[in-house]
């Protein structure tokens, strides 16, 4: 009879992805609706690594092992490992973390596993009735949600979104259970070799992280005109995102991006500047705290989003709102 | 080498436009095309094919229309190009998908398989990975370089904060970005060939059922299913304000105060 809440907890070079700690969050939810536990899994840490912080985030027990091989993400050990905890535990539900290593592990293992995966989740619950996760998750590029179910083959699999949910309540009186875990990897475990790892040396801008958000999109109007919404970001401490549009079109970077198929952003405020508000991108910034919408086009559906609507000519109006920021920012120092 | 690149004929769904009032999909005059990242690996099996020479089978699961996608394959410079069509097929989630068409594949000699990351109707990423299991081969995905040297392939595996150069011994399977390449366009004469002189061989279950046990197929071989579909409701908007410059940014100082945003 499978049981208990599992979260995949990824790490890169030792550091425990965000991602992992929303699910923890959304996992504990789950995990106490269905009466159950609620197990963290971390695979590949450097030896001697406190897990005491996953419990504290909600994990009732964090399995973890801790074994170079595992130290950078390679599919065949990473599944080995999953599937012989699915084996032998039978978990009830198993989440992942929607990024280029859970997207690529989480399908190897239900393959493996022959249980059913739903990608990129935005919303997990559990059924009154039949107790079954049901998971929600945008398709056809964003423009309808589908609810799915797996009824009959355990555990539930799912993937979900970074920024989607929300990090949990930290209680750092909660007690819970450390499980080293060993394993045995051969050669056939290792049938990828890795010639070399290159990580990002420019400090790319994490637009997931900012707490104000200045988004172009086609209405812009061109590359160089992205340099007032820069200006106005920086006034404003924020950082400047955009639309699919834009991206396409070659005036911003992909990382920028806002959207189904870019990244979902829940700033403090969210500022669309010449975007019309297709369904792909508000599916990636409407749990912003507070949008404000500039757009020349009255009947730009990004108005049916908004918290405040500005209907007019943003090469003008930006300019200004930077001005006004900068001088209030001014007056507030001296 | 044999390269077999797996493709899906798909709604482009950047032209896709919700019925205001209904607030339901419009699905007619939807251009069908071939999904973007698709598309990158067949440009990708075609430049190995170029450098090292390469026989390049293209292959689809998808209804009867999917041939034109296929064909289009050929135009580009595919060598066959393979249907897999069958009522049984339907309904499929990614789990019975890529049964599926690993069945196919066990009966296609191959060195090197190669699939988009994700379709964009769909946006899963989890076909290329299903398959690369079920085959028991290893699986390279988020692919955006890729040389095939000797009975191995090399390749640039991108995350969101790094990259890893790969080797894998062949026979592997890859998930390519659409930022892999810039496919070619059909060249008039392929175009021609593709339909007048080429053939898009059609598997039915007949044809694999003795690579796949049938109840793993279609929808009654999905674990998942839908329950129910439904528009996102809008937010509910705001207020919009339609005045002057100077007005507007007045009001928008007065809310991100307000909100204590500066």
């Amino acid at each position: 009879m499978s049981k208990d809440v599992y979260i995949f907890v990824e790490q890169r070079d030792s550091k425990i992805q965000k991602v992992s700690l929303e699910l923890l969050g959304k996992g504990r939810e789950l995990a106490d609706k269905l009466g159950q536990r609620l197990v963290a899994v971390v695979l590949g840490m450097e030896p001697g690594t406190s897990y005491q912080k996953l419990i504290h985030d909600g994990a009732d027990e964090v399995v973890y092992v801790e074994d170079p091989v595992l130290a950078e993400y390679m599919t065949e050990p990473y599944a080995k490992v999953l599937t012989a905890i699915i084996r032998e535990r039978q978990p009830e539900i198993l989440l992942f973390g929607a990024t280029s290593v859970g997207r690529d592990l989480a399908p190897r293992v239900s393959a493996r596993v022959h249980t059913g995966l739903t990608a990129d989740c935005t919303s997990l619950v559990i059924d009154e009735e039949s107790n079954h996760l049901l998971m929600t998750r945008p398709a056809f590029g964003g423009n309808i949600m589908a609810t799915i179910a797996c009824e009959n083959h355990r555990p539930q699999m799912a993937t979900v979104r970074p920024g989607v949910m929300g990090l949990p309540v930290k209680d750092e009186t909660r007690i819970g259970v450390l499980t080293p875990m060993a394993m045995n990897f051969d050669k056939a475990d290792q049938n990828v070799e890795i010639l070399s790892v290159v990580r990002s040396v420019e400090k790319t801008v994490d637009i997931m992280e900012a707490g104000i958000l200045v988004s172009g999109g086609r209405g812009v109007g061109g590359p160089e005109k992205f340099d007032t919404l820069r200006e106005l970001a920086s006034a404003l401490g924020g950082e400047v995102a955009s639309s699919r549009a834009a991206v396409d079109a070659g005036w911003m970077e992909r990382e920028c991006q806002v959207g189904q198929t870019g990244k979902t952003v829940r700033p403090g405020c969210y500022i669309a500047c010449g975007i019309s508000g297709a369904i792909q991108h508000v599916a990636g910034m409407e749990s912003s705290d507070y949008i404000i919408a500039i757009n020349k086009n009255e009947s730009a559906p990004i108005f049916d989003t908004c918290d405040l609507g500005i209907v007019g000519d943003l090469h003008v109006i930006i300019p200004k709102l930077t001005q006004a920021v900068k001088k209030m920012k001014e007056s507030q120092e001296s | 080498m044999k390269i077999v690149v797996c493709i899906k004929q798909v709604p482009d769904t950047t032209e896709v436009k919700l019925d205001p009032k209904t607030g339901t999909l419009i699905r007619e005059g939807i251009p069908s095309i071939i999904n973007p990242d698709d598309k990158a690996g067949i440009e990708a099996a075609l430049r190995i094919k170029e450098e090292t020479g390469a026989h390049v089978t293209v292959l689809s699961m998808g209804p009867p229309q999917a041939d034109t996608a296929l064909r289009e394959a050929l135009a580009m410079g595919a060598d066959e190009a393979i249907l897999l069509t069958d009522r049984a097929f339907g309904g499929a989630d990614t789990w019975a998908t890529s049964s599926t068409l690993a069945a196919a594949l066990k009966k296609i000699p191959y060195d090197l398989v190669i699939t988009g990351r994700q379709a964009i109707d769909g946006d899963t990423a989890q076909v290329g990975p299903q398959i690369a299991e079920h085959l028991g081969i290893p699986q390279v995905s988020y692919v955006s370089e890729l040389h095939a040297k000797g009975g191995s392939i090399t390749a640039k595996r991108d995350f969101e904060d790094r990259y890893h150069l790969i080797k894998v011994a062949c026979p592997c399977l890859v998930t390519a970005l659409a930022e892999l390449n810039k496919p070619r366009y059909m060249s008039v004469g392929g175009i021609m060939d593709a339909y007048r002189e080429r053939q898009v061989t059609v598997w039915t279950l007949a044809d694999i059922q003795d690579t796949v046990d049938p109840a793993n197929l279609g929808l009654k071989g999905s674990p998942t299913k839908v329950k129910k579909s439904f528009t996102k409701a809008a937010k509910g908007s705001g207020e919009t304000f339609s005045v002057g410059a100077d007005e507007a940014v007045a009001i928008i100082m007065e809310k991100l105060r307000g909100k204590n945003l500066i």
